[in-house]
């Protein structure tokens, strides 16, 4: 080893280090922040040490730097002003697109140095393998992702897709993928062989997303983010890079980890959500005709305003309705005119209310809902009782009283004890069922009033009714 | 198998077990952050685009390497904004609250 070979390499275990401790604090609230600020410095020292290197090294041309320069140039700028404007509802389809184009970069760097040993030369599997890996897999993710983001930001349909022999057409890809593989890893290198696999990843990526429903994206998302990992760290054999291959290994373990949490904190498992055509979360009418609870009394914005005015305590339960209507400033501004008069005011938040889990958190906290009013699952079911009015926005399934029986999709799921509370009003655009497809008997109940509307508009006449009330 | 093959192979596997090891039961709340905050992480690739720059030589290799910088840069630097942005709101809110009582 030369020196800078030395001095980088000892570089690249702090920066690696400050990965590992940057996760390990992200793990608490109140440590996350510095943990994410650990790991960006223990990247910024991996950028400085390349630099470095390859200044040193001397080998990169005068058209070598302007594509390097304008490549990372352009993308930190579409990066960071994407980051910075992006409204909190919008997060899941801007994580998922920047994973896209992390598996982009791990499959161009496969293609590349497969390419540049030249047509015909003979390649060892250790190298071939890798970069075949490294190529398919990165593929994978940039389709994949990038169909996710669509499906989230409502550019694809989120219901899920599937078409006549598509599972035919799923073997034929799988096939042609053996085949590439097969051709990169045996046989002299041929710019068509890598283009095949590149190709039929690309292809494969969509058919694996397509048929997934909306409402099971975040979990999706984290999956693919899982297997970016693994890409880059193949890409880190590729070009013998140690940063690379522990980074991408250390994301690929622990974001396979946090996919099975996910899953889990959702009540569904990974295979189940794979297998698509299940969730659509955004089931709009026409389900199931049959057995929809028929005596649901209607409400008016002006009674709940009334209601609202004369309560003691209200509870907020917001869902991924309330996420998807983007109404969080509304619920917020409700939320004030009744603690203005004293009434108490908190949210029942569930884990996986909103996008993703955790996600109606973010939501609130950027509207500056005080985090004191913000009751988890386990905080908020004892206030049930004690409750006037349950107003539940945009949310479904972690509301019904089904789970707590057996026999159906959603047994045994934690939920909020809704229906414990004196008076209940949802709010909601339709009879539709949840991501679950299960109806839900608590809008039956006699103290349960329906408001048919979209979150924010309903919301924005429901605090004009109480303000109204209160004045 | 070559030394080389080998150390990074133990590295890959050794780093496989610490990120199942390091992501224990991680909070609800947590989740949506640390996934964006693993998906900031594998910008790691960033690294790769510099070295497969430092090699181009074609027109080709010149258009690889330009699309590895920019798909790697804005992974990388998009990824800890927006990591940064949503953890900050679990941090204002104390500091928010503070300046209420100070104002009452």
């Amino acid at each position: 080893m030369s020196a800078l070979q030395t001095v980088s390499a000892l570089i690249y275990l702090v920066s690696a280090v400050c990965y590992v401790l940057g996760v390990h604090l992200m793990r608490s609230p109140k440590t996350a922040r510095r943990g994410n600020g650990l790991s960006a410095v223990g990247m910024f020292l991996a950028v400085i040490t390349i630099i470095v290197t390859i200044v040193v090294e001397g080998k990169i041309d005068a058209i070598g730097w302007i594509v390097l320069l304008l490549g990372l140039a352009l993308g930190i700028l579409y990066g960071v002003v994407k980051a910075r404007k992006v409204p909190m509802t919008d997060v899941p389809q801007l994580v998922s697109l920047f994973n896209a184009v992390g598996g982009g970069a791990a499959a161009t760097i496969g293609i590349f140095d497969y390419l540049l040993k030249g047509d015909g030369a003979n390649l060892s599997v250790a190298f071939s393998l890798p970069v075949l890996l490294d190529v398919i897999i990165g593929g994978i993710t940039f389709s994949g992702s990038l169909i996710a983001t669509g499906k989230l930001s409502g550019h694809v349909s989120g219901k899920p897709i599937s078409f006549p022999g598509a599972r035919l057409l799923n073997i034929v890809v799988v096939l042609a993928i053996l085949v590439s593989a097969y051709l990169m890893i045996g046989l002299p290198t041929n710019v068509w062989y890598v283009t095949l696999a590149l190709a039929m990843s690309l292809v494969f990526g969509l058919l694996m997303t397509l048929p997934i429903g909306g409402a099971d994206m975040p979990v999706v998302v984290s999956l693919l983010n899982a297997f970016t990992g693994l890409a880059v760290a193949f890409a880190g054999f590729v070009i013998n890079n140690q940063v690379l291959i522990i980074a991408g290994a250390l994301v690929g373990a622990a974001g396979t980890i946090l996919t099975l949490q996910m899953a889990d904190a959702m009540n569904r498992s990974v295979a189940n959500i794979l297998a698509g055509g299940f969730g659509t979360g955004d089931s709009d009418g026409g389900v199931a005709a049959a057995d929809v609870p028929v005596d649901v009394k209607e409400t008016s914005a002006d009674d709940i305003g009334l209601q609202l005015a004369y309560a003691h305590s209200v509870m907020i339960v917001p869902g991924y309705g309330l996420a998807a209507a983007q109404a969080q400033h509304e619920v917020a501004e409700l939320a004030k005119v009744l603690t203005d008069q004293g009434i108490v005011v908190n949210y029942a938040i569930h884990p996986v209310a909103g996008r993703m889990p955790g996600h109606m958190n973010v939501l609130l906290a950027d509207v500056n809902v005080p985090y004191d009013q913000m009751k988890q699952l386990d905080d908020a079911n004892p206030l049930f009782e004690s409750t006037d009015v349950s107003l539940v926005i945009g949310a479904n399934d972690v509301t019904n009283p089904l789970a707590r029986e057996s026999g159906n999709a959603i047994s045994g799921m934690p939920i909020l004890d809704v229906d414990k509370s004196k008076s209940v009003v949802v709010i909601k655009r339709s009879m539709s069922t949840g991501y679950a497809g299960v109806q839900n008997p608590l809008f039956a109940m006699d103290n349960t009033q329906m408001f048919f509307s979209d979150a924010k508009k309903g919301l924005q006449e429901i605090v004009a009714a109480t303000k109204q009330y209160l004045a | 198998m070559s030394q080389e093959l080998f150390t990074n192979l133990a590295i890959f596997v050794l780093s496989l077990l610490v990120g199942f090891e390091v992501m224990s039961k991680i909070p609800a709340t947590l989740q949506t952050p640390m996934m964006s905050g693993a998906n900031a992480i594998h910008g790691v690739v960033v690294v790769g685009a510099f070295v497969i720059a430092a090699e181009a030589n074609s027109a080709l290799f010149y258009v690889l390497a330009f699309l590895g910088a920019f798909f790697a840069a804005v992974n990388v630097a998009g990824g800890y904004t927006v990591t940064d942005r949503m953890l900050g709101m679990f941090d204002r809110k104390p500091a928010a609250k503070k300046g209420e009582a100070e104002q009452k």
